[in-house]
């Protein structure tokens, strides 16, 4: 309760409260404002799965991001603002696609991808070896040294680990299938353990 | 330095805005202002110069905009179909009939513009005459000025709720 001999600065409560669900109107409009305006530039929203939290993002062009919990979100949606467009809101409703097809892959009921895709920041080598991998089939691998002979390499196995590794679209572009040749799975942006788990899931599938 | 997710500016700063705009000019257009700033923001923030300060300068969007939006009303015909809806955000029921939204209506526009900058949104009088300027004393004036006058109606109206 204010009483009279409250200091200046203390001004009746109603000046400070906000309705939460105004907010989340509010919010929920902008997004909608933006889109029509043409500046939403990224959207993104986050998604539970076997192998943890995802991220994912699209631009008007296509998905632009899918992101493990372990390359740490706030960090990657930084990047985003950085690489792509600082013009960037949480709108889950923009990647209902995006999220279904990938929750109907973890269910095992779905082989291939169809979204559109923005790959226009990998270039050169890297964007020849995302261009390869999903040609691997559903269930299948390949081997590093493989991988750089079909993206026009024989000798540049080195760089296909690196293009794998910073495959900005992992699971949907499916670096997880690239092995080592002696049948180990290698490296994962994931974590091994990820990687071992969509094998496995292809695998029973 | 970085730029941060237009996102994090609407967690951050989104509810201090809302009650800037409700603030300056009422809770019926509140709404729209607070819409209207955050779409001018987005669209400038490419732009917006790394490490300004934020908070500020999406304040002195909104400033803009509640001028905007006042202007508009002043020139508006007066609706015939009744009285727009009241946001349901006026008036807490401990308040009683007392309406502080027509005491802060009431007070000039530079005091009210002090009071919502510098007590709401947590300016420093400084940012705030550079928003609405003049000097920085005049707004301390002009912020202090607001908050007594609505703290003499609002205390005169929960002593006069006391006594009867």
């Amino acid at each position: 309760m204010i009483t009279s001999e409250t200091a200046v600065g203390e001004l009746p409560a109603a000046l400070y409260d906000t309705d939460p669900n105004a907010l989340s109107r509010l919010r929920e409009d902008l997004i909608g404002s933006a889109a029509q305006a043409g500046i939403l530039d990224v959207a993104y929203r986050t998604l539970d799965s076997p192998v943890g939290t995802l991220l994912l993002a699209t631009t008007e062009q296509g998905l632009v991001r899918v992101a493990f919990d372990c390359q740490n979100h706030d960090l990657v949606l930084v990047a985003l603002a950085e690489q792509v467009s600082p013009r960037i809101l949480l709108a889950p409703g923009r990647l209902d696609t995006a999220a279904r097809q990938l929750s109907e892959y973890f269910a095992g009921a779905r082989t291939v991808f169809d979204l559109p895709l923005d790959v226009r920041r990998s270039t050169g080598f890297r964007r020849s070896v995302l261009t390869h991998l999903p040609q691997i089939g559903y269930g299948h691998t390949e081997s590093y040294t493989q991988v750089a002979a079909a993206a026009g390499n024989p000798r540049a196995v080195r760089a296909v680990g690196t293009a794998c590794a910073t495959n900005p679209l992992p699971i949907v572009v499916p670096c997880h299938r690239v092995v080592r040749s002696d049948g180990s799975a290698g490296g994962y942006a994931g974590g091994p353990a990820a990687k071992q788990t969509l094998l496995a899931l292809e695998r029973s599938a | 330095m970085n730029k941060a997710p237009f996102e994090t500016l609407v967690t951050e700063h989104g509810a201090v805005v809302l009650r800037v705009c409700r603030a300056v000019v009422g809770p019926d257009d509140a709404q729209d202002a607070w819409s209207e700033t955050f779409l001018a923001a987005l669209r400038a923030y490419p732009e917006l110069e790394p490490g300004s300060n934020v908070q500020a300068w999406l304040v002195t969007i909104a400033h803009r905009k509640a001028i905007d939006i006042t202007r508009a009303r002043a020139r508006a015909p007066i609706p015939v179909d009744g009285p727009p809806e009241r946001s349901s955000s006026v008036g807490l029921p401990e308040q009683g009939d007392h309406d502080l939204w027509a005491d802060v209506a009431a007070l000039p526009d530079r005091q009210r513009q002090a009071v919502a900058y510098h007590y709401l949104a947590g300016l420093p009088h400084q940012d705030v005459a550079e928003i609405i300027g003049g000097t920085t004393e005049a707004v301390r004036r002009s912020a202090a000025d607001g908050v007594r006058a609505l703290r003499r109606n609002y205390i005169g109206n929960i002593d006069q709720k006391g006594t009867r």
